[in-house]
């Protein structure tokens, strides 16, 4: 659905785009992870046909942003992270307008606005002006007027900024909504936990190069080279430690007393570990559990924006 | 059919436009203007000079200064309709969203000009019944009027065309009013200052029955001297004589105009994306 090809974009002596590739299946949930100024938001303009890229070239469902960038303006529906809205206008002439800016004939636009405003949440807000309504309604009304021509491609530049948690709930099940509508939604953040949830994939941009694309697992465990395990002991602390300090494998061991839990950094594979905790009860450690702990995409992200900083 | 001229943008402008407070202030100040000069030179001409009536021949002064005083009001007013059209939206940030619709540059760039041109047209109708007052006393023709009211229309369309495209090209509204308010100026008051030094310059030469294309020129760009012309032929006539060009001042202008707003537009639709290589 969405393939980009060596996209680089400079300005000058910068460059915020780094020949990117990257390649979209349809129905996909993609999101796009970086720090500030990464190069999230030049990528989404790009694919908007805000911004001709300096080299290299992206399609949308086959259609070149830079030849055919009318074309693609069909399949896309865009959210820029920052937008204003027409003082005096109401939600549903809002509405209205950019449907017609789409082509759309009158009268659908008429049967269609209620089910947009439906989608968002908006029906009670429809003969309220949109410079009164809050940040979240009116980033939900950017998002049904991103949906008015049916697009097929979804590009949401940072669609939860600047939110309160009850908004930012709201629009996670928007979105989760729409992507079971079958829409590939592209979205950007600098939050991650919200991202991991609702993502099939995720992409981590540093400098405006792709370091990573994957599933969350798969980037996860790419990234984890080491496992983080904690076990948990009735008593005996000091043996187990001096049992663990044997493993090559080991590092890092921390001890905490007062909660009888042992957690240590391990190089092996499951096999190992298998070998490992065999060993452990053999060797009669009073041990009752044993669990990796999670590490969330923030850290995931800081290890790998850090790995990159050191290249 | 219908669907197919619906400009979405112009559309919504009007609506904009018109449910703002500052339109209606514009227009009623425009009409007070008006109305205060008429009854003002209608005082002077009848109570203070002691007559006590009204001639045709002063009727045709109130007409000829009240169209001077209109082209006037219309150039002023223009551009702080137009200056902002593309601008204002890049700055409330409305821009971008518009540019990733499927409209394309030349739909939105047409459509911002004529809903500004609407208004100002709104605001020449609106003055209409005012002179009707000169046609109560007579000394004006009709044709006379249209011809007026139609190189009104060429001019604001003129000026609103240089207003979109300042717009286009500058990134803040303030920036394109003063540019806007600058091309005004060189159109109604340098061409003037040029046109009398070039008028002293070939009258200097002495060979008065030679021609003087650049003193013509000067004059036919100008909106005032065409008014001028249109209300006293003989002024036309004088100018091609002194100038020895036999080219009515109105065509010269209507050219001269006709290509401001082909320029301004076509830079105005090439600018609007311009961070996009190719315009569609």
């Amino acid at each position: 659905m969405i393939e980009i090809r060596d996209l680089t974009k400079r300005y000058g002596s910068f460059t915020a785009l780094d020949q990117l590739n990257l390649s979209l299946e349809e129905g996909v949930v993609f999101g796009f992870v970086g720090a500030n100024g990464a190069g999230k938001s030049t990528t989404f303009s790009i694919l908007a046909t805000l911004l001709s890229p300096t080299s290299g070239d992206a399609l949308i469902n086959g259609k070149s942003v830079i030849k055919e960038p009318k074309e693609v303006r069909k399949q896309i529906g865009y959210m820029p992270d920052f937008f204003g809205v027409y003082d005096q206008l109401k939600v549903d002439e809002y509405l209205d307008f950019y449907g017609a800016s789409y082509g759309i004939g009158a009268a659908d636009r008429k049967v269609l606005i209620p089910q947009l405003l439906e989608l968002v949440n908006l029906t009670h807000k429809r003969y309220d002006y949109v410079d009164l309504l809050s940040r979240g309604m009116k980033q939900r009304l950017c998002l049904a007027r991103a949906l008015i021509h049916d697009p097929k491609v979804l590009i949401l530049d940072e669609p939860a900024s600047g939110l309160d948690p009850r908004a930012r709930v709201e629009m996670r099940d928007i979105l989760r909504n729409l992507k079971s509508m079958g829409k590939t939604i592209l979205i950007s953040s600098h939050i991650l936990p919200e991202l991991a949830e609702m993502c099939d994939e995720i992409g981590v941009i540093d400098n405006g190069k792709l370091i990573a694309h994957g599933n969350v697992a798969s980037i996860q465990a790419q990234l984890q080279g080491e496992k983080r395990i904690v076990i948990k002991v009735t008593d005996q602390l000091n043996e187990v430690r001096a049992f663990l300090e044997e493993d090559p494998l080991i590092s890092s061991i921390d001890l905490m007393d007062n909660r009888l839990e042992i957690a240590f950094n391990y190089r092996g594979t499951n096999a190992d570990q298998v070998a490992l905790l065999k060993k452990a009860i053999l060797a009669n450690l009073p041990i009752y559990a044993l669990s990796e702990e999670e590490k969330d995409l923030e850290d995931v992200f800081m290890a790998i924006t850090k790995g990159a900083d050191n290249q | 059919m219908m669907e197919r001229f619906y400009n979405p943008v112009l559309v919504k402008e009007l609506k904009l436009r018109f449910r703002s407070f500052k339109s209606f202030s514009g227009l009623m100040f425009y009409l007070a203007v008006i109305c205060l000069f008429i009854a003002g030179f209608l005082l002077l001409t009848t109570e203070f000079t002691g007559k006590g009536f009204f001639r045709p021949d002063t009727s045709f002064m109130m007409f000829a200064v009240l169209t001077i005083l209109q082209m006037a009001l219309v150039l002023f007013i223009t551009p702080s309709l137009t200056a902002g059209a593309i601008s204002s939206e890049r700055e409330k940030q409305t821009l971008n969203i518009l540019l990733t619709t499927t409209q394309s540059s030349t739909q939105i760039i047409i459509g911002k000009l004529l809903s500004s041109v609407a208004f100002l047209v709104l605001m020449l109708i609106a003055g209409l019944p005012l002179y009707s007052l000169v046609f109560l006393f007579g000394g004006v023709s009709p044709s006379q009027l249209i011809s007026i009211f139609l190189f009104y229309l060429l001019t604001v369309v003129a000026i609103g065309s240089i207003g979109v495209m300042f717009s286009t090209i500058t990134k803040r509204t303030i920036v394109a009013m003063i540019s806007t308010y600058g091309s005004i100026i060189f159109l109604g008051g340098i061409t003037a200052f040029f046109f009398f030094l070039t008028m002293a310059f070939h009258q200097m030469g002495n060979n008065i029955s030679s021609t003087s294309f650049m003193s013509y020129f000067w004059a036919s760009i100008n909106p005032g001297a065409l008014m001028l012309t249109l209300i006293s032929p003989e002024l036309g006539d004088e100018l091609v004589r002194l100038s020895g060009v036999e080219l009515p001042v109105w065509i010269t202008y209507l050219i001269a105009y006709s290509l401001i707003i082909v320029l301004c537009l076509t830079i105005a639709i090439k600018k609007l994306r311009a961070n996009m290589k190719s315009n569609r």
